[in-house]
């Protein structure tokens, strides 16, 4: 029971992520609430592998870190330079491709 | 020689295929290839004419098939020339005179860019005109009926660089059209009823096919008739030819003086037999010739430019062919037409050199006294004019008229009034060509001339001056002389003109004798007019009564602006004004697709969070469809 | 134990959900430690403690350590806690809270329908997961060196400060 429960902490997890990125203006908020997503999505692997008992949800557990790790470093180096540029962290400022 | 007859119009068509693809040719090259093609056709028509004076009365026609042209069930057309008496004439005419006025534009237009352009139209046009009078069929004269209308509208606006050229070449053109297209349906209706449209056979079928006077005959005459109005710019459709004198001089003399616009009366000397059928066709073209010579005769006395006023003149002569054909003088009308070509090319070529000598001047107003600087353009002119008017006795336009008016004295066909009408045509005829005399050799000179013409436009203006004098002699009547040459020529293609009991010689004496005194009155009038200094016309155009006549008869009697109101505008309104529905259905359909184009470009807004939001949106209908689908 | 993984997920949720509402960049950066924290214990009852230890170390221990030194090195004052506070009206929250809903209700469905069976948690030794790695999975490793690498010069490109653009 507790992997099912588990499954369903996660998807409230993501759930919670999402409004996040859709209701926070300044971006690292936004970042913040893709980490929630991800993480909760790390769980989901591990309840699936620890339901089913291979180490398959482990590893994937392993990829979703580092991807997490890379696009975390990128992300706020991108983060760091529109707050250069355009001198703040609003995402709806980023707009130019409008249209 | 019969059989080279080919070659008369096949040389000017070649000289204009050679032009039109040499773009590497000099311009000695273009000129002796541009005049020399109608030269040399003009030549083969000499020789074939020689042979065939010798031939006659045994051969009265001949028949030369290149190959065929149409070949379906029902329809079978081949290029055919048929050469008779009258398709003779014209072709001298046209060589001829052609001939002349090419070799006067290797000087006139000398200087211009487009010389290779021109000529290659002029041997083009030469060509077409040919064709159609050398036509065999009905199909073939209607191809030499376009290529004339297409070339006289590329020769119109052959200035094309200047909008008011191509607006007349426009107006020349959609004028003739609609000529042309009445044409064209009596042609089909001529064909769905005879099955031919070979020349001689429909005059045979139609003879036993029609009574006279039958309806049949009335229609296909009448559009015929429409047809040869358009062309000749008559009444209604001769509000062209005054604006067709925006082309090079030279382009007025060929065509729209001695050979295209004469197209209409060839059409209906032609085909005689049908017109005899329709009575009622025929009277209407003797008055259309009345008004149209009435008209024409008095716009061109006040007009300021000198080939309006000549152009004027030109419809108002064609005005005596369509009566002369419409009283049943066939000949006479052909024998006009042969006058007409010599003094009134002359009349249009002497004009161009005078305007050129004076710096492309046209306004007569703005010229004068050049009779002692530009003498050759002088005498010529001088000449030219008194054939117009047909002075008495020594130039062939007394003959010619003074022809045309006896019939329109004895022929059945005829009305008194008709007479009456012409007669005073004869005077306004005498008034407006020597008010052109007058008024450019005479009185004080506003505009100084430039140098004089060369060779190549002297001996074309000396020859045709020539001919102005001497041509008349064909035709002498018998009060004079009586050498008929002419009449007995065409004898056998046209009938002889009907002529009343009781009208006999001393009849024809007196009627000559009074036209000679009206076309010397006139020119007394012009001189007493016009000849002082200053002008008692001047004067007398001041006169309020005579000053809004005179600006009616220049605008040509309204009709330009007649036409204007009652048909350019509302078509414009027509096409340009209203939405038609196909219209508005093809711009439904563009509103829609930008109805949804910005439709979707809303959802590009630009911000992270929307895009989002959208993949959410997306991934739970996604993971509904997935749900639905598993429970 | 069940207990012990209810309470692990209260504190993750409430966590979270502080996380996304607060106005204070680094509060929220610290509540989320805190639910990652209570996620790693999860894991560890979950069977995986290899991957308990992973997120504590890698994921608490490194990337969110990097995210606190960025957001500090951003310098957000109490100006943008004023930003914050304007942006986050209560209006803003019923669109995308409708739509969580609506895809939590989804997967509950889903979820509810069945066909998931459920067993105790298996646990699985990092001997395990290292024998799977290297072993079937050996291409994840090189992805993920495949990834980091880029990552790592993308980084450092896109965190220069370029003297020119300054001002």
């Amino acid at each position: 029971m507790v992997t099912v429960h588990a499954l369903i902490l996660a998807v409230a997890m993501f759930s919670l992520g999402l409004v996040g990125l859709l209701v926070r203006r300044n971006v690292i908020y936004m970042l913040l609430s893709i980490e929630i997503m991800l993480n909760s999505a790390s769980l989901a692997f591990i309840a699936a592998g620890a339901r089913w008992g291979q180490a398959d949800g482990q590893v994937m557990y392993l990829m979703i870190l580092t991807l997490a790790a890379a696009e975390v470093s990128v992300a706020l180096g991108i983060v760091l330079q529109l707050s250069y540029r355009f001198r703040t962290l609003d995402a709806d400022a980023f707009s130019e491709m409008r249209g | 020689m019969l059989h080279l007859l080919w070659l008369i119009p096949a040389l000017p068509m070649a000289g204009f295929l050679s032009l039109a693809l040499g773009s590497f040719l000099s311009r000695r090259a273009i000129a002796w290839i541009g005049a020399g093609s109608v030269g040399g056709a003009a030549l083969v028509a000499g020789l074939i004419a020689a042979d065939f004076l010798r031939l006659l009365p045994d051969v009265t026609s001949y028949r030369q098939t290149l190959w065929t042209w149409v070949s379906t069930s029902g329809l079978s057309v081949s290029l055919s020339w048929h050469l008779d008496p009258l398709s003779l004439v014209m072709v001298l005419v046209i060589t001829g005179v052609g001939f002349l006025i090419h070799l006067y534009s290797t000087e006139y237009m000398a200087g211009d860019e487009g010389y290779r352009r021109f000529f290659a139209y002029m041997n083009l046009f030469v060509a077409a005109m040919l064709t159609l009078v050398l036509a065999d069929n009905l199909l073939l004269l209607y191809l030499g009926w376009e290529g004339v209308g297409l070339c006289s509208y590329l020769l119109i606006g052959f200035w094309y660089r200047e909008p008011e050229n191509g607006a007349a070449a426009q107006k020349a053109f959609i004028v003739t059209r609609i000529g042309d297209t009445a044409f064209a349906i009596g042609l089909f209706i001529l064909f769905a009823h005879l099955h031919t449209l070979s020349i001689q056979q429909v005059q045979i079928f139609a003879a036993g096919a029609w009574p006279v006077g039958s309806p049949m005959a009335v229609t296909v005459t009448a559009l015929l008739l429409a047809g040869a109005l358009g062309k000749s710019a008559q009444l209604p459709l001769q509000v062209w030819l005054p604006d067709a004198m925006a082309g090079p001089t030279p382009v007025s003399a060929l065509i729209h003086a001695a050979t295209m616009v004469t197209a209409g009366v060839y059409l209906i000397a032609r085909l005689h037999a049908l017109f005899t059928l329709a009575p009622p066709v025929q009277y209407a073209v003797a008055i259309v010739g009345l008004l149209t010579l009435l008209i024409a005769a008095t716009s061109a006395l006040v007009q300021r430019d000198l080939k309006r006023a000549l152009a004027y003149s030109t419809i108002s002569q064609i005005g005596y062919m369509f009566l002369a054909l419409g009283v049943g003088a066939w000949s006479a009308a052909l024998f006009h037409f042969l006058t007409h070509a010599c003094f009134k090319a002359l009349l249009f070529l002497a004009a161009g050199s005078v305007i050129l000598s004076l710096h492309h001047e046209q306004d007569i107003f703005r010229m004068g006294g050049l009779r002692r600087q530009l003498p050759l353009a002088f005498w010529t002119f001088l000449v030219g004019a008194a054939a117009l008017s047909g002075v008495p006795l020594v130039t062939s336009g007394f003959y010619s008229k003074d022809w045309i008016l006896w019939a329109a004295w004895s022929s059945p066909l005829s009305r008194y009034w008709i007479w009456f009408g012409a007669a005073v045509g004869t005077v306004l005829t005498g008034l407006y060509s020597f008010r052109l005399v007058f008024r450019v050799f005479f009185g004080p000179q506003r505009t100084a001339p430039g140098p004089g013409p060369g060779l190549a436009v002297a001996v074309p203006l000396v020859l045709l001056a020539l001919f102005s004098l001497t041509v008349g002699f064909l035709e002498v009547p018998r009060t004079i002389a009586d050498a008929p040459l002419f009449s007995r020529f065409l004898s056998s293609v046209l009938p002889a003109t009907p002529s009343l009991p009781g009208m006999d010689e001393s009849v024809e004496a007196g009627q000559q004798v009074t036209i000679s005194i009206l076309s010397l009155l006139g020119i007394a009038l012009a001189a007493a007019l016009f000849l002082p200094r200053p002008a008692p016309a001047d004067r007398l155009s001041q006169w309020p009564g005579v000053r809004a006549i005179t600006a009616l008869w220049r605008e040509g009697w309204g009709f330009d602006r007649l036409y204007d109101a009652a048909v350019v505008r509302p078509w414009l309104f027509v096409t340009r004004d209203t939405e038609d529905p196909i219209d508005r259905g093809y711009t439904a359909l563009e509103t829609a697709v930008r109805w949804c184009h910005r439709g979707l470009v809303a959802t590009q807004t630009g911000r992270v969070r929307w895009y989002a939001a959208t993949l959410a949106m997306g991934a739970l209908l996604l993971l509904g469809l997935f749900a639905l689908w598993t429970i | 134990m069940e207990w012990l993984f209810y309470i692990a997920a209260a504190v993750a949720l409430t966590a979270t959900i502080r996380v996304i509402t607060h106005l204070h960049a680094v509060h929220a950066l610290l509540y989320f430690v805190v639910s990652v924290l209570a996620l790693a214990l999860i894991f560890y009852l979950l069977g995986a403690a290899f991957a308990a230890a992973l997120e504590v170390i890698v994921y608490a221990g490194a990337i969110m350590v990097l995210f606190v030194f960025v957001v500090m090195l951003l310098n957000q004052g109490p100006l943008t806690v004023e930003q914050e506070r304007r942006w986050l009206s209560p209006g803003i929250w019923i669109g995308p809270s409708a739509l969580a809903l609506v895809l939590l209700g989804e997967v509950f469905v889903i979820i509810a329908g069945g066909g998931l069976g459920s067993a105790d948690p298996v646990p699985i030794r990092p001997k395990e997961v290292s024998i799977s790695l290297y072993g079937p999975y050996v291409i994840a490793v090189e992805l993920a060196s495949l990834l980091l690498l880029p990552g790592l010069i993308g980084a450092y490109h896109l965190g220069r400060r370029r003297a020119k653009e300054r001002g």
